[in-house]
């Protein structure tokens, strides 16, 4: 009886969990929006200059061979964080997530990576080697360096300036409006999946079993394909009423001032001086 | 399945990229060639529905649940090429925007999910599906075969990519950099987590929108079917397949056939007047500087440690031989693929020539 109360209890709440999951999204980015706007370090800055900055520092993380050195990264990521005004609390999240997901992929590693003896675990008859230990250390710190720098961009930067300032690692102007437009209709095509599961989440009664749970999603993804391809032609019929003949432009009016120049000369200090110590041969 | 930062070392990274990237290029001129002015608009509405429905959770048969990826559904509504552009699309900004996934990783997240993914589907579903009409059962088996097998075949590639990091990156004590475990880990690890759980739920997905579609909006599923049904074919991306197998092709000769990975030498490698003449190989005949570039000497000084012994590693490692080896001779095959498409077209020409 339990057992399937607990079984009920899940089924029931699929709906709701899919609710909650676009909701949280939606409502991240506009939190990430907001901290954007406020007076701190990394928000004064051009936007290419985070966004170059963020892709060598992220580099630098990945090609250490030096724990240290990504330690080191992990603690300018945090130090950054605190002057630009975004509290720790909102890395909370992402910070647990990685650390599940990574913690997990990263244990038995461990235990079964070949090396030294560290530890003997004597009633399992288990050994934790230094290597193995090392190996998960540099997969857990390198994947929580790396989504913190990149969490910290978002966070200091509107997205449309994110984007924009792809252009200056030369991604074509065709890519950035099209990942620009995409950006737009994912919140549009979010809040319409979450009214459809509203809606329907309205006219339950009892529980859904799980075989109804998925003809529900699967016609919720057909619908939403549906709409998709009304939208499309909806909003080319649109371009096309503006003028839109198939060439596209960006407006690029970023400029670079004074306090850019100085944050190219520190990034630049960290970044070579994470690859000398990280490439191992002072570290 | 999206990979996250430091699980891929950079160079593996780069060279996903790399291989992406003939892929994104054809895909773009086919779609641009197919809609025209409509593309964007179309790729961009794609691209937001894909990211909009990895995010939905689905409940399982046997009380798990797990999210599909979109691929394979949207390889057989909008075809491989849209569908690798829309995904990849929606994976990148996954990725800058929602630290789903790396932003170094992209690159590896598009080729295995977006590309291999979309052409997996497009293949198995076209197979399967045949000439049947589009409102039969056949073509929803068809579908769920494509996302079960696509995903379930993007996945294989991945756990190769991660299999082989313990083999090509470590440091002086042996510890793995980067993902740590080796093929042997890494495929039973993946395949098992595919299998048995999120290629059901791509199976699901596919199988189940298309039987929506069927009942509701079946110009969705004509809309492909009737567009370029060749699209595919070795003849429409002959140039695209040549590029990619000479890539597959040259990438482990130029670390393999001359010991040495090319524009990868050490500063005492041109001194050496063995290793000048594998640099002279390697450079198809042009001979290497006579003196150790200035630039290099300098770099070298920084860099001392990953050169010298990175090719006896690569050298001594016979696993890795032998994924070299079968990556050649995946490039070879598509090469006398190519080879055969070429001569039976030029008989064809000249027989209808003649006739």
């Amino acid at each position: 009886m339990a057992g399937e109360a607990h079984h009920g209890k899940k089924r029931g709440t699929f709906v709701q969990r899919t609710i909650d999951g676009l909701a949280e999204t939606m409502e991240r980015s506009l939190y990430a929006e907001r901290l954007s706007e406020q007076a701190g370090v990394l928000q004064r800055l051009d936007p290419r200059v985070k966004f170059i900055g963020t892709l060598s520092i992220i580099m630098v993380a990945a090609a250490a061979r030096n724990l240290t050195v990504i330690g080191a990264i992990a603690a300018i990521a945090i130090m950054l964080a605190t002057l630009s005004h975004i509290p720790l609390k909102s890395f909370a999240n992402v910070w647990i997530g990685m650390a599940v997901f990574s913690g997990l992929i990263a244990t038995p590693a461990i235990f079964i990576t070949p090396g030294p003896t560290l530890i003997a675990i004597p009633v399992l008859d288990w050994v934790i080697t230094s290597t193995g230990l090392r190996s998960a250390a540099f997969l857990l710190l390198r994947s929580e360096v790396s989504i913190t720098l990149s969490f910290l961009l978002i966070m200091t930067t509107p997205w449309m300036h994110v984007l924009k300032s792809m252009r200056s690692i030369g991604i074509p102007a065709l890519v950035v409006v099209i990942l620009g437009m995409t950006y737009r209709y994912i919140f549009m095509m979010l809040q319409t999946a979450r009214d459809m599961f509203e809606a329907r989440q309205s006219r339950i009664v009892g529980r859904l079993n799980d075989a109804d749970a998925r003809r529900l999603a699967t016609a919720t993804v057909g619908v939403l394909l549906s709409k998709s391809m009304q939208l499309s032609n909806d909003v080319y019929l649109a371009m096309q009423s503006r003028g839109y003949r198939g060439d596209v432009y960006t407006l690029d009016t970023f400029q670079l001032g004074g306090r850019d120049i100085i944050a190219i000369i520190v990034i630049s200090v960290v970044v070579v001086t994470g690859f000398v110590f990280g490439s191992g041969l002072l570290g | 399945m999206h990979i996250p930062e430091g699980y891929l070392s950079p160079s593996t990274c780069v060279a996903l990229y790399a291989a992406a990237t003939p892929f994104w290029y054809v895909a773009g001129q086919r779609v641009k060639q197919m809609l025209s002015a409509r593309m964007v608009p179309m790729l961009s509405v794609f691209a937001a529905f894909s990211f909009v429905i990895m995010m939905f959770n689905l409940p399982l048969p046997g009380g798990t649940t797990g999210h599909a990826t979109g691929a394979a559904i949207a390889a057989i509504v909008l075809g491989p090429w849209g569908a690798m552009i829309a995904v990849s699309i929606a994976l990148a900004i996954q990725a800058i925007f929602f630290g789903d996934g790396g932003i170094l990783a992209i690159g590896a997240n598009a080729f295995n999910i977006a590309i291999i993914g979309s052409l997996v589907a497009h293949w198995v579903y076209q197979l399967i599906a045949g000439k049947s009409a589009l409102t039969t059962t056949r073509r929803v088996i068809a579908a769920g075969a494509a996302g079960y097998v696509s995903i379930n075949v993007a996945a294989f590639v991945t756990a190769l990519q991660f299999g082989i990091q313990p083999m090509l990156f470590t440091d002086a004590s042996g510890t793995p950099l980067y993902a740590p475990y080796g093929l042997d880990v890494a495929i039973p690890a993946m395949m098992i987590g595919h299998l048995g759980i999120a290629g059901f739920a791509e199976l699901i997905v596919t199988a189940g929108v298309v039987a929506y579609l069927q009942r509701n909006d079946v110009s969705l599923l004509a809309w492909q079917a009737n567009s370029t049904p060749a699209s595919t074919s070795w003849a429409g991306t002959r140039r695209m397949w040549l590029v990619v197998a000479v890539l597959m092709i040259l990438s482990p000769l130029g670390l393999l056939a001359a010991g040495t990975a090319w524009g990868e030498w050490g500063a005492d490698e041109f001194a050496d007047p063995a290793a000048r003449q594998a640099i002279t190989e390697a450079s198809l005949g042009a001979p290497a500087p006579a003196a150790t570039p200035s630039g290099l000497a300098w770099w070298s000084e920084l860099w001392a440690a990953p050169i010298p012994d990175y090719a006896v590693s690569f050298i001594s490692n016979e696993q890795v031989g032998y994924i070299f080896s079968a990556f050649m001779g995946t490039g070879l095959v598509i090469l006398v693929i190519l080879l055969y498409g070429f001569i039976t077209d030029r008989m064809r020409r000249d027989h209808t020539a003649i006739g």
